[in-house]
């Protein structure tokens, strides 16, 4: 394991994780909710945990992103915080 | 209701900094994690059950039960969204009204309920909250879904070799028919499987795993000891346990495919399953 | 004090790894949208499957599967060391932990837009207050 590259990602996957709890547009957030889940599977990926990323990688940053939007969809994309 | 917040999430942060003081040192290979009970299950798994991806062997051998009940609650999240959502009545207020589109000009003319189109062919029913996208990404879609779906196929069947398993697989044949509905319409999709045929498959997934301990238990063994169903698919017990690890995949591939595909439709048409993204 | 600062750089994952949890924590008590607090529940839940995961590692260790020769195994006898393969144990509890998770997710967006049906919308303080003057 490189700690550069595990710094690196650790630091994207604070920044998008962050980003999409702050950004006032539900769209937004679940757009930047898949990068934060992607960005997690890459860390998993460097650990050597090869079928958890595989799994997050089809399962967070696939589906679960699609399920936001389509949530979304059928709500509303206004929010306040 | 911030400040509560903030101070609870603090508090949550400054004991678990404690704790993690007192953590053996990063990637330790002799921390107590690594030497009580992985040493043998990565020394021993070649030996009792010829699977060498150890992540799918004690997934779908070892810790079977637990992966049994794991797809089991897949299931009922899949029902309770069902339950949640799903309506087939509508209020007295809301009449339903149906959009079409003439295929040669372009024009859209709106129905009532209780009217009806003109016969002719050059009609073609559209949604009235979304459009759906142009030709070339219909089309590029269309052509993309048999080989997403052939690479999920390949990741179920190969998840005793390589990464991979039930659980990924289901999830990337789920995600090819969403992908279809995406870029064609929610009619598409229930039309190919319909919603009976989506519940009856999830339940038949969830039938298949325990089904396979049920038959275990039936030949006077353990609940789920694969070892039993030797004389049943004709090769030795060691090689038994191989094969039935795949059978049980199918199993949690066809309820977590399904899944993804009841949740998906009851959430993108709120339960109205007329319509949606 | 070189102790504390050798320490501290030693496990940094670890502290990040709180951080997250503290960040999916506040989100989960303070944000006020439904739907941002699904988003927090989910980080929450990454985060601890990120701890769980980075308990396996080793250093000088690969991935958890085996070289496969042919014949099934057990005619040719595999010396198999486990201090060259990571600890697959956490992997495995881990991976069922995500497809879970996102079957929790889909209910709880299901609940949201159920509740955004009935009240118009997904502030927590606006159906508080549509709430009380129902009474």
């Amino acid at each position: 394991m490189i700690w550069q590259l595990d710094l690196a990602i650790l630091t994207l996957v604070v920044i998008t994780g962050i980003g999409a709890l702050m950004v006032k547009d539900l769209l937004g957030a679940a757009i930047l909710f898949g990068a934060y889940s992607f960005m997690m599977c890459l860390l998993w990926s460097i650990m050597g945990a090869v079928d958890v990323a595989f799994t997050e990688a089809s399962v967070g940053a696939g589906v679960s992103a699609v399920f936001f939007v389509a949530a979304v969809f059928r709500t509303t994309r206004r929010t306040k915080d | 209701m911030k400040i509560i917040g903030l101070i609870i999430s603090v508090l949550t942060g400054a004991m678990l900094v404690y704790a993690a003081a007192d953590f053996p040192a990063w990637s330790d290979p002799s921390s107590p994690a690594s030497t009580y009970l992985s040493p043998h299950f990565i020394e021993k798994t070649m030996e009792e059950t010829s699977v060498p991806n150890i992540v799918t062997a004690v997934l779908a051998d070892y810790r079977s039960f637990d992966t049994m009940f794991e797809t089991a609650v897949i299931f009922s999240a899949g029902l309770v969204c069902f339950f949640l959502l799903r309506t087939t009545r509508r209020k007295e207020s809301e009449t339903e009204t149906t959009h079409y589109r003439h295929t040669l000009t372009g024009v859209t003319i709106q129905i009532k309920e209780g009217h009806t189109l003109p016969p002719s062919d050059e009609f073609e029913r559209i949604d009235s909250l979304w459009t759906p996208s142009g030709l070339i990404i219909k089309t590029s879609c269309r052509l993309l879904v048999p080989f997403i779906q052939l690479f999920g196929l390949y990741v179920i069947a190969h998840g005793h070799y390589s990464p991979g398993g039930g659980f990924q697989g289901g999830v990337i044949l789920g995600a090819s028919i969403i992908m279809l509905a995406i870029s064609y319409d929610l009619r598409t999709i229930i039309e190919r499987i319909s919603e009976k045929m989506v519940a009856v498959l999830c339940a038949v997934g969830v039938l298949i795993f325990s089904g396979t301990g049920a038959l275990c238990l039936l030949l006077g063994v353990n609940f789920l000891d694969y070892n039993a169903l030797a004389p049943i698919l004709l090769v030795d017990p060691l090689t038994a346990r191989s094969h039935a690890i795949l059978i049980v995949e199918i199993g949690v591939g066809v309820a977590v495919m399904t899944t993804m595909i009841w949740l998906y439709c009851n959430l993108s048409s709120a339960g109205k399953y007329n319509q949606g993204l | 004090m070189t102790d504390l600062v050798s320490t501290i750089i030693a496990k940094y994952n670890y502290w990040i790894y709180i951080t997250l949890m503290m960040i999916g924590l506040y989100a989960m008590i303070a944000k006020n949208n439904l739907i941002k607090k699904i988003v927090g529940m989910s980080m929450f839940q990454t985060a601890i499957i990120l701890f769980y995961v980075s308990i396996g590692v080793k250093k000088g260790a690969t991935i958890p599967i085996l070289e496969y020769s042919h014949g099934h195994g057990h005619d040719t006898q595999l010396v198999v060391h486990a201090a060259d393969y990571v600890n697959p144990l956490p992997h495995v509890l881990m991976l069922t932990a995500i497809v879970v998770g996102v079957a929790t997710l889909g209910v709880a967006l299901a609940l949201s837009i159920r509740i955004y049906d009935r009240y118009n919308t997904l502030e927590e303080d606006e159906i508080l207050t549509q709430i009380r003057e129902e009474k």
